[in-house]
């Protein structure tokens, strides 16, 4: 059986990398996504076709061969190593962000051309309207999307245990190997991964929330039930926050 | 006279001075329609003009040009003596590059007929966000302008609003005011008052005049409302299939048109 001696030596640090590599990888991925998604709607071809390959390369690409790529691969061609965390935060980063960039694109396409006329109209220079007027206006629309691929990315963690990150999967393996208890070992990291993936949709529920009363939608109070039924622009976004809770 | 019609048409028509806009053979095509053809005219400082004609005729396409939202496919645009999409370098005229094309710009502002607010800014930020970030302002300065104009609009207690929160006439104001906020030489107005419900529509036009009135903003004005054009107008211009076919002053274009297809026009819709 595990013993409490394993646990906090092995699985609590794994959670921790765990946590840690979500997070890494989340930044990275982001920016990817940011980065990618607004070049793609560059006015430039070129730009556009440099942002759309890394798109369609990324897209295409294992995740999991990558970051064997990155661990094994690259010390063999350039003589040096990224620290296996790094290997695998970069392969999930790039290829989660590639995911990304293509919410963004269509987040911001989205955004009605009459902005951009009026953006234009003010004189304001284009990264100005993307910052101050399209990204704004298109970020509520990426929440729900976004949360998807940020659980996505959180299971896709696990992968890292298998090019040697002592994240929560590896300890679980490593448990097993020692004790042969797969059952309650696995149950438990289930257990860990869904508790991960609920506290991520909560989180960016309530960044939803947020966001859609920045754009005027509906700013949302944390009023009572009786309240919120009076008001019928409070239930239309309640609705569609429950929506998008359920998906994830 | 402020506006010179197709039939004189001069290829090197000598340069006033008063001149704030400038059109010389300008063409715009959309595929195989020609929305503007070899299209010359100007519009002095200060005047105010209105742009009358069927749909499709080229009149929105004037004021899309003049906000560069649309590029012609060839001809020269000047605006208060600079080419707006040409630069010239070593004596000839190329395209000119976005912060030239920018410079020109901001002594222009523009009203749409769909107001197009930011609806992810409250109201005076709408206002305020392109004075502070284009023109430089410091936030109080340009929020003492919004203040002032928001109070020429009546809208002095919306300023906290988010423009979702608006009537269509109180967002159209938001945007007038979010224009003159720029502090532009020439003003645009693209059927300022085709999308708002009857009851709105006096309120916003009484606004236009009295700016109209109050200002020496050149205004160039897209408009069905016949009666406003004739209390506004210095000069009318009819336009028909991407030419003007008769301009003056509003009295005898409304009045005692020339050309037939004016008198059609307006015949059908007064």
């Amino acid at each position: 059986m595990m013993s409490w001696e394993f646990f906090r030596e092995w699985f609590l640090p794994g959670i921790w990398v765990t946590i840690q590599v979500l997070l890494y990888s989340t930044v990275l991925a982001a920016i990817v996504a940011f980065t990618v998604g607004t070049l793609r709607t560059s006015r430039f071809w070129i730009v556009r076709f440099l942002a759309g390959t890394y798109f369609e390369i990324f897209r295409g690409m294992s995740a999991l061969i990558f970051m064997f790529w990155m661990a094994f691969a690259v010390p063999l061609m350039l003589g040096w190593q990224f620290v296996p965390l790094w290997s695998g935060t970069l392969a999930l980063g790039m290829t989660y962000g590639a995911y990304g960039s293509e919410i963004v694109r269509g987040a911001l396409a989205a955004v009605p051309a009459a902005q951009r006329e009026a953006g234009i109209a003010l004189s304001f220079t284009r990264m100005q309207r993307l910052r101050r007027i399209e990204i704004p206006q298109a970020w509520p629309e990426m929440i729900p999307p976004f949360n998807n691929l940020l659980i996505e990315l959180m299971k896709g963690t696990a992968l890292v245990s298998v090019i040697a990150v002592a994240d929560m999967t590896f300890a679980g393996n490593l448990l097993r190997l020692a004790t042969n208890e797969s059952a309650p070992i696995y149950t438990l990291l289930l257990v860990l991964y869904f508790l991960l993936a609920f506290i991520l949709t909560r989180l960016m529920r309530m960044l939803e929330r947020r966001a859609k009363a920045g754009v005027g939608r509906a700013p949302e109070k944390k009023n009572g039930i009786l309240t919120r039924k009076l008001s019928g622009r409070g239930e239309s976004a309640q609705a569609s926050a429950q929506t998008a809770g359920g998906v994830g | 006279m402020s506006t010179t019609p197709d039939s004189t048409t001069d290829k090197n028509p000598p340069v006033d001075g008063s001149q704030l806009i400038r059109f010389d053979n300008v063409t715009k095509r959309f595929g195989d329609n020609v929305v503007l053809d070899d299209l010359c005219f100007d519009v002095s400082s200060g005047k105010h003009v209105t742009l009358i004609g069927p749909s499709g005729s080229g009149k929105t396409t004037i004021l899309r040009l003049l906000m560069t939202l649309v590029e012609p496919d060839s001809g020269t645009v000047k605006v208060s003596g600079d080419y707006l999409f040409h630069e010239e370098r070593n004596g000839k005229l190329e395209p000119a590059g976005e912060s030239h094309i920018r410079e020109v710009r901001k002594n222009i502002g523009m009203v749409f007929q769909q107001f197009n607010l930011f609806p992810n800014m409250k109201v005076i930020r709408n206002i305020t966000e392109a004075p502070v970030h284009v023109l430089g302002l410091s936030k109080e300065e340009a929020e003492s302008r919004a203040r002032e104009l928001l109070e020429l609009v009546g809208l002095t207690e919306h300023i906290d609003k988010y423009p979702s929160q608006l009537s269509g006439g109180q967002q159209q104001r938001v945007a007038i005011a979010r224009a003159l906020a720029m502090r532009p030489q020439i003003l645009l107005l693209d059927e300022v008052t085709s999308a708002l419900d009857p009851e709105l529509v006096a309120g916003v036009l009484d606004l236009l005049r009295d700016i109209a009135r109050t200002t020496d903003i050149t205004m160039l004005c897209v408009t069905h409302e016949m009666n406003f054009a004739r209390d506004i107008s210095d000069d009318v211009l009819m336009f028909d299939a991407g030419k003007i076919i008769e301009s003056g002053p509003p009295e005898k274009i409304f009045s005692e048109p020339e050309h037939e297809r004016t008198q059609q026009f307006l015949n059908a819709i007064l």
